[in-house]
């Protein structure tokens, strides 16, 4: 029976991590463990969750910003947020439908996973929302990194560190961000017909226009159909989307789709459409199918995502969709070993890389889920990583190939 | 003048072998680019925080980033500090040398190397200039958007190494929301890539934490940067206002009815008055506080958005508002506003305080901010970014007056302590430095410092880069 903590302050927890490092002991750290098919699996003899820590400390609409308990749901974000019409520019993906998960996810695992969705590529990842943190270190020490104002340079970016770590630099207790306005106007140019070569400039061209697109996702025609429950145009999908001022959407509309309606029949999606069919894109809709067959996304630069795509479908069976201009796969092979495959491919095209999102459990232990590091970068991290939890508390194994492969490494020669 | 911030001891070992480094030096470099001369090494005592100085070793000009490796390596097998300098222009300090120390200067590595429009990034070496970064992009519609006051001169290895700003963050966020990918060197001369066009790299966010770290985690040669496309149009309309705290209070407003604009400058009546006298962008001379709100976009979409504007500016009893009849009355506008600390220079000498505070808080903070430097028997102008609450008061003085020069460094320090007590923090956009070092324990503890400084170490473990600068000199750990 593995051991499990919730503690509900931030006190207590540091208690618990102070009384793990003197066992010579390791942590598991969740909050609402609806994502903790992430990564490579935790290899940890007790449990820590951050659930009880839960509730908004401070919201300030006027000031665009929100404090809050790491344990505090999503839900309970998302609702203060909408009630003063604003939200997170980052537009997190809720995993529970690609993990087939229940329960609650919450802002301190949003921003530990540093989880990001369509507007990513415009407007940033959770990570350029993140303006301060608190957290508990290995040592059992509670530490404050950043604040609660829009720019602030003082001392060095612990925030951006704790951001995407996976719960292996601390524990988060508190997180501050920015949130924004809800555009009142939205809507989604929908380009029929394109193949993803072509998909990739008609979305490059459109973000070189003076119309501020904030979506570019490309469905090819294997998975158009489970979008809007099949309901939009036959053939690939290219859409693009445009938020504002509903005066202003209206005429970015018009000026786009005349700049890309000689590509293919251009269709547009109203507001209510839009929404929906953007919280589908996000949260993966094809592949969230209840299944654990593995699911790759891979980041590359834009231009980069269909040549991949078309040179691994010489090799086997590829089923892909992009988001992020191109530049966001979402892939499902039928190769084996496919891990070696993709990463082996992305180097060959320019760089970028591959995170194994998800995966039967026995595949997940045997493969790096994040991209392998070069060797300097990997021994570097793990000095980053020993100097926050030096007694390797923290969920080990989660980011195996990141800075432990470092260590391995290191141990031989 | 007195100086109250101090240094750390000059090695002792480092100054007697100091013929024999530079000739060492010189053998890692091409012909011309090591400086030793005393005239030579002169323009490099100090930056844009002129009240302190101190002659370097050596100045190391490297022309590549192999070059850099080398010179890092030598420099971390002796224990030779190493200062970073792009154009020496921070306000912090944060490119000030030590008599112990090798400045490596990235001024020679100023090519652009890759343009590319169809994923919207340029890559480019350290030493090219923030707005050559925008000039070259410019007929194709792209430009890069940080745009710190200094961009004519300011290198894009400095902006990094501070995470610079500007008036236009507001929309567009600062430098780390800006960069994708470096190339740097290592203390121990171990070059390695972090990032590139690739968004969200694997792994730890390195990129983040080196971003603003002012030169203490390695050296950067080599940065691949976001492009956005040029807007339509771009307006930016003048507020003039009876009152500050009118001023400030419409700033809040504006933000939050959910509208955005691209920027919102703010001047007191000081302010307005050097500014205008230097660069005559028309700006109303007869209210106490003017805000340069800027929105972008096509015609029709800057109408809609500055009627809403308007509207809230009407609420907060504006006095005047003054539209710009063409391009050339924005750019004057934005003349004015960007040679504010150029022209306040030229009435007197003044430090520039850096401190952020929430918006909320604005209107407070300056009427204390004028009550502190009243009670020291000086003058302040402000001139800042209201929208993101990032705060410039210029605190005029004499620099050849020792009292006075104490006397402004105190105010300076009541009113960084009054920004973070009011929620904020030191340093917006200018950077820690030496100018703010000694007022960390204000805002962090000390176990907060220590994980910053165990954060730095893992990255350069016996501190010999710009070591004198972020962390107060007291409380390091044994190196």
């Amino acid at each position: 029976m593995i051991v499990h903590f919730e503690p509900a302050s931030e006190e207590g927890i540091a208690t618990v991590v102070r009384a793990v490092a003197a066992d010579k002991a390791s942590l598991a750290v969740i909050g609402g463990n609806t994502r903790s098919g992430l990564g490579n699996p935790v290899r940890a003899d007790r449990v820590l969750s951050t659930r009880r820590l839960s509730g908004i400390v401070s919201y300030n609409p006027a000031e665009m910003t929100i404090t809050a308990l790491a344990g505090t749901p999503m839900r309970e974000i998302e609702e203060a947020l909408a009630e003063n019409r604003q939200m997170l520019a980052f537009e997190p993906v809720d995993h529970r439908p690609i993990f087939a998960s229940s329960g609650e996810p919450t802002i301190g695992g949003v921003f530990a996973a540093n989880v990001s969705g369509p507007r990513r590529y415009v407007a940033g990842a959770a990570r350029d929302s993140l303006l301060g943190v608190r957290f508990v270190n290995g040592r059992g020490e509670a530490i404050k990194a950043g604040g609660r104002v829009m720019k602030n340079v003082t001392g060095l970016d612990l925030v951006k560190l704790q951001a995407g770590s996976h719960g292996t630099l601390g524990i988060l207790t508190e997180v501050t961000f920015r949130v924004l306005p809800l555009p009142p106007a939205s809507e989604t140019i929908v380009v029929s017909g394109l193949n993803d070569a072509e998909a990739a400039a008609v979305m490059a061209e459109a973000m070189a226009q003076t119309v501020e697109v904030s979506g570019a996702a490309h469905l090819p025609e294997s998975v158009r159909g489970r979008f809007l429950e099949g309901g939009l145009p036959d053939g690939a999908a290219t859409v693009l989307r445009l938020e504002g001022l509903e005066a202003s959407v209206a005429l970015r509309a018009e000026k786009l789709a005349n700049a890309v309606g000689r590509f293919g029949a251009v269709t547009r999606l109203d507001g209510p459409q839009t929404s929906k069919l953007w919280a589908e894109i996000r949260d993966v809709k094809p592949y969230a199918d209840g299944t654990k067959k593995p699911l790759w996304r891979v980041s590359v630069a834009p231009s980069l995502g269909h040549q991949l795509v078309a040179a691994l479908r010489l090799q086997t069976g590829v089923d892909a969709f992009y988001d992020w201009q191109g530049g966001l796969v979402w892939l499902r092979m039928e190769a084996d070993p496919e891990a070696e495959l993709v990463r082996r491919y992305i180097k060959v095209l320019g760089g970028g890389h591959a995170t194994l999102v998800r995966a039967e459990d026995g595949y997940r232990a045997a493969i790096p889920a994040f991209e392998p590091q070069p060797l300097a970068v990997a021994q570097l991290s793990e000095r980053v990583r020993a100097s926050f939890d030096p007694h390797r508390i923290f969920n080990p194994g989660r980011m195996a190939a990141v800075s432990e492969t470092a260590t391995m490494e290191h141990g031989r020669k | 003048m007195a100086e109250t911030i101090g240094f750390l001891q000059p090695k002792q070992a480092v100054i007697t072998r100091r013929r024999e480094i530079v000739a060492d030096l010189a053998d890692l470099l091409p012909e011309g680019c090591l400086i030793s001369d005393e005239r030579g090494l002169k323009p490099f005592e100090t930056d844009a925080f002129i009240a302190y100085r101190r002659m370097p070793l050596a100045v190391a000009l490297p022309e590549t980033t192999e070059q850099v490796a080398a010179l890092l390596k030598y420099c971390s097998r002796y224990g030779i500090p190493v200062v970073p300098r792009g154009a020496g222009t921070s306000l912090s300090g944060g490119a000030i040398p030590q008599e112990d120390a090798v400045v490596i200067g990235l001024s020679k590595m100023s090519r652009i190397l890759d343009i590319d429009l169809f994923n919207r990034t340029a890559t480019i070496q350290a030493g090219v200039t923030n707005l050559n970064i925008s000039e070259a992009v410019s007929a194709d519609g792209f430009f890069y958007a940080p745009d710190p006051s200094s961009q004519l001169a300011c290198t894009i290895g400095g902006n990094i190494g501070m995470n610079s700003g500007g008036a236009h963050c507001l929309k567009y966020g600062v430098t780390t929301n800006n960069l994708l990918g470096v190339r740097m060197v290592l203390f121990d001369g171990t070059v390695i890539e972090l990032g590139g066009k690739a968004l969200d790299a694997a792994g730890y966010d390195l990129l983040g934490l080196v971003c603003g770290s002012e030169g203490q985690l390695g050296i950067v040669t080599e940065a691949t940067v976001r492009l956005i496309a040029k807007p339509e149009g771009a307006r930016p309309v003048l507020f003039g206002f009876a009152s500050s705290e009118a001023a400030g209070a419409c700033v809040a407003d504006v933000i939050g009815s959910g509208i955005i604009p691209v920027a919102i400058e703010f001047m007191d009546k000081p302010a307005i008055e050097i500014c205008e006298a230097f660069a005559h962008a028309g700006y109303p001379l007869d209210v106490e506080a003017l805000l340069i709100i800027e929105v972008e976009g096509s015609e029709p979409e800057m109408d809609a958005m500055l009627a809403s504007i308007v509207a809230v500016a009407r609420r907060h009893g504006v006095a005047t508002i003054k539209e710009c009849q063409s391009a050339m009355e924005a750019a004057a506008i934005w003349k004015g506003r960007k040679s504010a600390f150029g022209a306040t220079g030229r009435i007197a000498d003044y430090i520039c305080m850096d401190g952020t505070v929430p918006l909320s808080q604005l209107s407070h903070v300056l009427a204390r901010t004028g009550e502190i430097v009243a009670r020291y028997g000086l003058r302040v102008a402000n001139v800042f970014h209201a929208g993101d609450g990032n705060m410039h008061p210029l605190i005029l003085y004499n620099i050849n007056d020792p009292e006075d020069a104490a006397r402004a460094e105190a105010a300076g320090n009541d009113i960084l302590k009054l920004c973070v007590d009011a929620g904020g923090c030191l340093t917006g956009e200018h950077g820690v430095g030496i100018e703010k070092r000694d007022l960390m324990l204000h805002q962090y503890n000390q176990a907060d410092l220590d994980q910053q400084m165990a954060a730095r170490a893992a990255f350069d473990p016996h501190w010999i880069l710009n070591p004198s600068k972020v962390f107060p000199l007291e409380g390091r750990p044994a190196a």
